[in-house]
């Protein structure tokens, strides 16, 4: 760490032209900022300050150090615990143009989806001259390199020439991916902009915990609807809630393959036991008999049957951690209980359904515990079985406490939100909370023991500079450049939060180019080859949505920002020079004060306040949290 | 050789007498000091047609489960290139014509992974973790095999795959590196003053305090300054050498680059989509045929223009599964089973199509529909780990694994 000597002194120059950069920003912010007169005399140490922003948020925006100071920090932890009472209006603004993210996934699919899975249809009937039917392959389970994924989605599989489309067919391609463009760039924009700093650490936390993958199939339906509907509303809620809506998402449904699995004697497709559903409209009957008659004509296709994928994740991932202690025993004893939660219809977006058809009626035992045949309430015992073991407590401290604290945090920290969990029934408002009022949440020793991840490094460095974004879609690019894919993680273990993943030879390199392209303007485009059938949806320019606004004071003269381009950083207000005085309001700003005598010598050699500013972030400090 | 070639490059062969070598400089000449094994593995994603590719015209089921699609035998008009009698090359794979007959190019047909699943996203994972059915591996096999082998001071190109991002079989705990374009590698970007800012980063993490970040920084700056010597993209294709115009073409050359300049490379990765073909598949000619010859120039461009350094180089193909032997009711092929790998190289006992062939009648299907699987992929891969790279334990790449089929795919 580096000495603490006349920092105050530097200090002083600085806060006053942060509070003047408040005064003046068209940011509205819910903390009220208390006259310098009338603050307590024991202001909390501006470190500390960075400190709590860099994990409770993702870091400090320009304005954000002085006013957590004003309101102490106590105070401002108990503000982000309570999200729904903080003013979000300018990010809710923002967002006003994305259409998509409010549709339901139904709405999706018929409006965004079906377009281009008309034409493969039509064009598969062309050739055969007959009806459509379906082309046998597993029901919805399309390919990464699928055509109806062409231009590929943002988790680099290679997609189909754009050069073999018809514009039809390249339009209705550019309608799939405008809907995982906006969820990607929204997701962007509300980590970087939204005043809910904490809500968009835990959203980002919990997709992660409960990780789908864009590129399977029909999962990129499902997104919008899952973290929107799944994830996010739970984020400071119950645990057993947000494990049931995860559960019952057929987002997750699909990734993990529960939709098709069914019990030993049933020998049930889910079609066949739509087929059974009393409720079916006639029409679909009849579309639905056709198809399976044709399909009969077809070569065998393999026996449908228990599907483990889901229950073992449940349990190894979602709920008990993989040393829990559990068996391939309950592995599938688990799957027998979940077989019949099912998706209605997974090509046009359709709901999660129970399909009693689908469902091993046998006995099970879990953990010792008998399941009689009871349907669907099997699975909902069995969550509260899995969201009441210690082990789960134990697992989920863990894993918020690796966000928090430390890769390794400290058991006795660990084993009190463990506890906590217990003893409120999985509340995680109370288990967070528990953390972040911790000693050891303050302890000094923990300062920057966290390496940023990708996400957390691209959204604090346009936080700390408080740039300005035209469009989120740079971000994005930006996170493929890094090796994070927003949406993009295949495995279902999600993106790893410890250092070891993200620090590499190759990594360092492009967060260094990465803090470039942001001081020059944010045009930042895919890197690497041959991918040119898989550019990723980011880079449709013309699809953008939403009609953001321009940055204020574009063009040359006085307060012109850095470069003409999708971000814009304004120097007037952050390092109008490269000289001394710009110098320490950068290390201040960016930093939070806190930097070495070897990266501050380097910093002097800076020629430009665009290099001073990209040598800050490119730096060993600011890969850290 | 090589060691000499780099120094005087650099004019710093004073500075090495005197003993002030810069410690990529001694890197550099590590790296290119010994003959260095190199294995190259290519991924045909979405799951090739694996009898379209390498045809068994000798099979009367073929043809009458194909037809529309199927590939016309032998000496018949756009018929298949034959190898062996019974099987033969799409006519678009002719430039692999002359390495098969040299003995440089050896196929292993019915191969790949018994786990049953038909879902591109599964079978590509487990082709890539090494452990088919088994989800939580969190590392690649490619990055074992690092693991499994002897490396003192290892170069920072020892692992590279010619991507954007780093494949699943080249992730776990041993440095490698995703390269899209060796041009581009380093700091850039910085307009004029990018060099100083490169020296400015260098110097910011080379006297940092942070134990985790300094090393790392410090060979990211070793591979630059390798990079930037070496000149990789400076080296033009062998004369005569044309390297088709993609994405596959552009990796495979920056493959060559990368041996031909001596950085030590040991493994090497490369892909290329688009062969989910469920509808127009195309025979002879159309959808396939486009992307095999797309498959087979790149090869072929690769071997001759490493020429007699492709003694040390041996590549390998491979794709998650199969495709069905009927063709379907919209003239493509659906989600199959077993297929084809091509292996590649001057070590290589080629001009032979190994493994045992399980027919194609109905009944000698798997499940009554795909090509069996007679030789599992981690057979192919085991052996090219062990004979070519010399790894030692096996058990580390493949946990678990026991071979069960000996091929016999190298020269001893």
């Amino acid at each position: 760490m580096a000495p603490a000597s006349g920092l105050m002194n530097r200090m002083t120059p600085a806060f006053t032209s942060v509070r003047s950069w408040a005064a003046t920003a068209a940011v509205t912010v819910a903390l009220t900022v208390v006259p310098a007169a009338q603050r307590p005399k024991d202001l909390p140490d501006t470190r500390a300050i960075s400190h709590v922003l860099n994990r409770v948020g993702f870091g400090a925006r320009p304005g954000d150090i002085d006013r957590v100071q004003a309101l102490g920090i106590p105070a401002y932890v108990e503000q982000q615990l309570h999200p729904e009472k903080i003013d979000d209006g300018l990010l809710d603004k923002r967002l006003v143009g994305f259409s998509t993210l409010t549709m339901s996934a139904s709405e999706l699919a018929s409006t965004y989806f079906e377009p281009a899975q008309r034409l493969q249809r039509q064009r598969a009937a062309q050739t055969r001259g007959t009806a459509p039917q379906a082309s046998g392959k597993p029901d919805g389970m399309v390919a990464p390199s699928d055509p109806s994924m062409a231009g590929g989605p943002v988790n680099g599989q290679p997609g189909v020439p754009a050069r073999a489309q018809s514009p039809e067919a390249r339009q209705a391609a550019a309608m799939q991916r405008s809907v995982l463009m906006e969820l990607s760039e929204s997701r962007m924009l509300r980590a970087a902009l939204s005043e809910r700093q904490l809500q968009e650490v835990l959203v980002d936390f919990w997709f992660n915990h409960f990780n789908v993958f864009a590129g399977k199939g029909q999962v990129r339906q499902y997104l919008t609807e899952y973290e929107r509907d799944a994830i996010r509303p739970h984020t400071l809620g119950n645990f057993r809630e947000l494990l049931g809506a995860v559960a019952h998402s057929p987002a997750m449904l699909f990734y993990l393959d529960n939709f098709q699995s069914a019990g030993p004697d049933t020998g049930q497709s889910p079609q066949l036991a739509r087929l059974n559903d009393p409720r079916l409209p006639p029409a679909q009957r009849r579309r639905l008999t056709e198809m399976l008659a044709a399909r009969q004509t077809q070569p065998k296709r393999p026996a449908r049957g228990l599907n483990e994928n889901y229950a073992r994740e449940l349990m190894e991932l979602h709920t008990l951690g993989v040393d829990a202690g559990y068996t391939q025993t309950d592995v599938i004893e688990l799957a027998r209980i979940l077989t019949g939660w099912t998706i209605d219809q997974p090509r046009n977006g359709g709901t999660f359904v129970f399909r009693p058809a689908m469902h091993d009626t046998g006995s099970k035992t879990l953990f010792g515990v008998t399941f009689k045949s009871d349907g669907e309430k099997e699975g909902e015992r069995a969550l509260d079985l899995l969201a009441n073991h210690p082990a789960t407590a134990h697992h989920i401290a863990l894993k918020l406490a690796q966000r928090f604290v430390a890769d390794q945090p400290p058991p006795a920290l660990v084993d009190r939100a463990a506890k906590v969990f217990t003893s409120t029934k999985g509340d995680l408002r109370e288990v967070v909370r528990s953390i972040l009022t911790s000693p050891e949440f303050m302890d000094p020793a923990f300062r920057r023991a966290k390496v940023k991840t990708p996400f957390e490094f691209v959204v604090s460095a346009v936080r700390a500079t408080g740039a300005s974004l035209t469009s989120g879609t740079p971000l994005v690019v930006a996170l493929q450049n890094l090796g994070m894919p927003l949406y993009g993680c295949q495995p279902p273990t999600g993106y790893s939060m410890t250092a070891d993943a993200w620090v590499n030879t190759g990594a360092l390199l492009n967060r260094m180019n990465f803090a470039l392209q942001l001081v020059s303007g944010g045009r930042i485009v895919p890197s690497g080859n041959g991918r040119r059938g898989a550019a990723p949806p980011a880079m449709a320019g013309d699809m953008t949505p939403g009609a953001p606004e321009m940055p204020r004071g574009q063009g040359r003269g006085r307060g012109a920002l850095a470069a003409r381009g999708p971000i814009a950083i304004d120097l007037s207000a952050l390092a109008p020079d490269s000289g001394v005085q710009s110098r320490d309001r950068v290390v201040d700003r960016l930093l939070g004060g806190e930097i070495s005598d070897s990266t501050r010598q380097t910093l002097a050699k800076a020629e430009t306040p665009q290099n001073l500013i990209a040598l800050t972030l490119g730096s060993p400090e600011f890969q850290r949290r | 050789m090589m060691t000499r070639r780099i120094f005087l490059k650099n004019g710093t062969l004073a500075l090495v007498s005197l003993g002030f070598t810069p410690a990529f400089i001694a890197r550099s000449a590590q790296a290119a000091e010994t003959r260095r094994k190199v294995l190259v593995a290519v991924f045909q994603r979405g799951a090739v047609d694996g009898l379209n590719m390498i045809v068994p015209h000798g099979e009367r089921a073929y043809y009458q489960n194909r037809p529309s699609i199927a590939i016309a035998r032998p000496n018949q008009q756009d018929g298949a290139i034959d190898l062996d009698g019974f099987f033969g090359l799409h006519p678009r794979m002719a430039p692999l014509g002359p390495l098969f007959s040299r003995g440089e190019l050896a196929i292993v047909h019915a191969c790949g992974s018994h786990d049953e699943t038909r879902s591109h996203f599964d079978a590509q994972d487990y082709m890539e973790s090494g452990t088919p059915g088994v989800k939580s591996t969190t590392d690649g096999w490619l990055n074992r095999v690092l693991h499994a082998r002897d490396h003192e001071r290892a170069s920072p190109f020892r692992a590279v795959a010619l991507a954007p991002q780093l494949p699943r079989a080249l992730q776990g705990t041993e440095p490698a590196l995703a390269i899209g374009q060796l041009a581009q590698f380093g700091v850039r970007g910085g307009g004029a003053s990018t060099d100083s800012l490169a020296s400015s980063f260098e110097e910011q993490y080379a006297r940092a305090a942070d134990t985790l970040l300094r090393p790392t920084a410090g060979e990211a700056f070793d591979a630059v300054k390798m990079m930037k010597t070496a000149n990789p993209a400076g080296h033009a294709p062998a004369s005569g050498v044309e390297y088709p115009r993609s994405g596959f073409g552009e990796a495979m050359k920056q493959v060559a680059q990368l041996i031909k300049s001596d950085l030590g490379l040991e493994v090497a990765f490369t892909e290329l989509g688009q062969w989910d073909h469920h509808s127009n598949e195309g025979g002879s000619t159309g959808q396939i045929a486009n992307r095999l010859d797309d498959f087979a120039r790149g090869l072929s461009a690769f071997s001759q223009d490493l020429g007699d350094k492709m003694a040390d180089v041996v590549v390998v193909t491979m794709s998650e599964f199969g495709r069905t032997v009927k063709e379907n009711g919209s003239r493509g092929t659906d989600h199959g089973h077993g297929n084809a790998m091509l292996v590649l190289g001057g070590p290589v006992k080629g001009g032979k199509v190994y493994g045992k062939w399980p027919g194609l009648e109905r009944e000698q299907l798997w499940q009554q529909r795909d090509l069996a699987i007679t030789t599992d992929f981690r057979d192919v891969f085991g052996e090219l780990v062990t004979g070519h790279l010399g790894a030692t334990d096996i058990s580390k790449v493949f946990p678990g694994y026991v071979y069960k089929t000996k091929l016999g795919l190298l020269r001893t």
